[in-house]
């Protein structure tokens, strides 16, 4: 018998052990999956448990539910791996493997920035990364009179990068419905050169900053936190003032990573952008969130990429060599507030376009347009998150690959 | 994209200016970039540029805290090299794409 072990069990690393148990011969492959976490969480829930759009209880399961019958189930913490032994020590026990897969997603380190866990952390300066952050968020949120919001990004990469924005937009709504909106100025603050960074995007998108009303400081490189005066500050004292204070921290992979000295500087595990294997070993695959590919970290990524390295995982068992395939695409809902939202689709080369969704000419989704039907996707996406992308079940006509079909490339400013 | 001459070179650049292959940056279209943006450039600043270009080239993605780490500069030395968007404008005399997020 041989040995497939998976670390992670969220989004990539359960969709892996769904494809692949079916795939492999029960009598010629073992599949383990270790995670140290009893309950899995959709983290796109995250985003609306501030608003009371969704309950606590609509945003978490039992993990081992969606492991399929056949897989080994570890809820152990994972303490090294020793890649040149083919080997993992967890808290109290080693597996030998042949053949691994790292799905050890990213989370945020908020003691990267100096005075982020300070005198104010959860009492004025929230993440909503983290189901505990968000839901302190949403109690906070519930009685907050007013002031100045900051919706921060202390650095890029971060998991689901068009989250702040969402965020910002949602809470715009939130506050209108609650008829306080004149008693809250918003603020977006990024390290990028704005909201948009792409020129289709800011063409088609910029007028939703203004419809809103959110107020942009690019270029901000956070250096500390000033608790006392309540003040964010960047590497050349350009101070913005703050009563409430909703940073995305630097994203970090896990530090059993930076243990076993398989990543880079932010703990990513450096993988070949197209096959997916890690550039450390050949029988070391890696997936999700805590590759170093410059795709979205994001779970429509990583279901794309769990189709290909299924098949490469089954063509490496066999000796065949990788297939080239994955080609950075995304698919996301961009929740714009008012119950509407926008669909993007992109890869690592073609920019967010025009078109229809996923049919051409028909759609129904439109996508970099906003609709209230995307909106619904949205919602509904959580739906076929329990029920069919974790059991690695595919969505009906989406690729796994960007198709061009349907699309729009000549983007020019639209007529409202 | 739109077509610019610089430094006596008619180049492919993106709407705001980034040139749009990597390959076909020199020192000069560098010198001239920078001159644009009020920067002149030093020895210290081409080191950084070279590590930005080595770094894309390695199709690694760049940061600010992976430029102060890499043991040419630290993020202070950075901002005084590049002053008010470090990453953005160092790009863009680097010739190499800008810092982007995915919309």
């Amino acid at each position: 018998m041989k040995n497939l072990l998976i670390l992670g069990a969220g989004t990539a690393g359960t969709m892996m052990a769904n494809h692949l148990r079916s795939k492999l011969h029960l009598n010629k492959w073992n599949i383990t999956i270790v995670d140290q976490f009893k309950t899995h969480y959709y983290q796109p829930g995250f985003l609306f448990l501030p608003f009371d759009t969704y309950t606590e209880n609509q945003v978490k399961k039992v993990g081992k539910k969606f492991i399929p019958k056949g897989v080994n189930y570890i809820q152990k913490k994972i303490e090294k791996i020793l890649s040149e032994e083919n080997k993992v020590e967890l808290e109290d026990e080693t597996l030998d493997y042949d053949l691994l897969i790292i799905a050890t997603g990213s989370k945020i380190a908020p003691e990267e920035t100096e005075g982020l866990i300070g005198p104010l952390w959860k009492k004025d300066i929230f993440d909503f990364y983290t189901y505990e952050g968000s839901l302190a968020l949403r109690n906070k949120l519930r009685d907050w009179e007013g002031g100045k919001l900051l919706v921060h990004i202390t650095e890029m990469p971060i998991k689901c990068p068009v989250a702040p924005l969402e965020f910002a937009f949602l809470a715009d709504s939130y506050f209108r419905d609650k008829g306080m909106r004149d008693k809250v100025d918003i603020t977006y603050v990024t390290p990028l050169t704005g909201a948009f960074t792409k020129p289709t995007c800011s063409t088609a998108l910029a007028y939703l900053l203004k419809e809103k009303d959110i107020h942009m400081e690019s270029d901000f490189a956070i250096e500390h936190v000033d608790n006392d005066k309540k003040e964010i500050v960047d590497f050349e004292d350009r101070r913005i003032p703050f009563d409430l204070l909703v940073t995305i921290p630097t994203n970090m992979g896990d530090e059993v990573i930076e243990k076993s000295g398989l990543g880079d500087d932010l703990n990513f595990v450096p993988t070949d952008h197209n096959t997916l294997q890690s550039k450390a070993q050949e029988n070391i695959f890696v997936i999700g969130d805590a590759t170093n590919v410059p795709a979205s970290k994001a779970g429509s990524v990583a279901h794309f990429q769990a189709e290909t390295l299924t098949d490469n995982i089954l063509l490496y068992i066999d000796g065949y060599p990788l297939k080239k395939e994955f080609d950075g695409h995304a698919n996301c809902f961009i929740e714009t507030g008012n119950n509407k939202a926008l669909l993007i689709d992109f890869n690592y080369v073609t920019e967010p376009v025009h078109g229809n969704f996923p049919f051409a000419k028909i759609g129904p989704l439109k996508l970099l347009k906003e609709s209230l039907f995307n909106h619904w996707g949205k919602l509904a996406f959580r739906w076929i998150y329990w029920n069919m992308l974790l059991k690695g079940i595919a969505i009906p006509f989406v690729s796994r690959n960007m198709s061009f079909k349907g699309k729009v490339f000549d983007i020019k400013p639209e007529k409202k | 994209m739109a077509l610019k001459t610089i430094a006596g070179v008619e180049l492919k650049v993106s709407e705001d200016g980034y040139l749009d292959d990597m390959s076909q940056w020199n020192e000069e279209i560098a010198k001239e970039i920078a001159k644009e943006i009020g920067i002149e450039l030093t020895p210290k600043h081409f080191e950084v540029l070279n590590h930005l270009r080595e770094k894309t080239a390695a199709k690694e993605g760049l940061t600010i805290r992976s430029v102060g780490k890499s043991g040419i500069i630290d993020v202070k030395g950075l901002y005084v090299l590049f002053p008010k968007g470090p990453l953005k404008f160092s790009s863009k005399i680097a010739g190499i794409p800008k810092p982007t997020s995915c919309i």
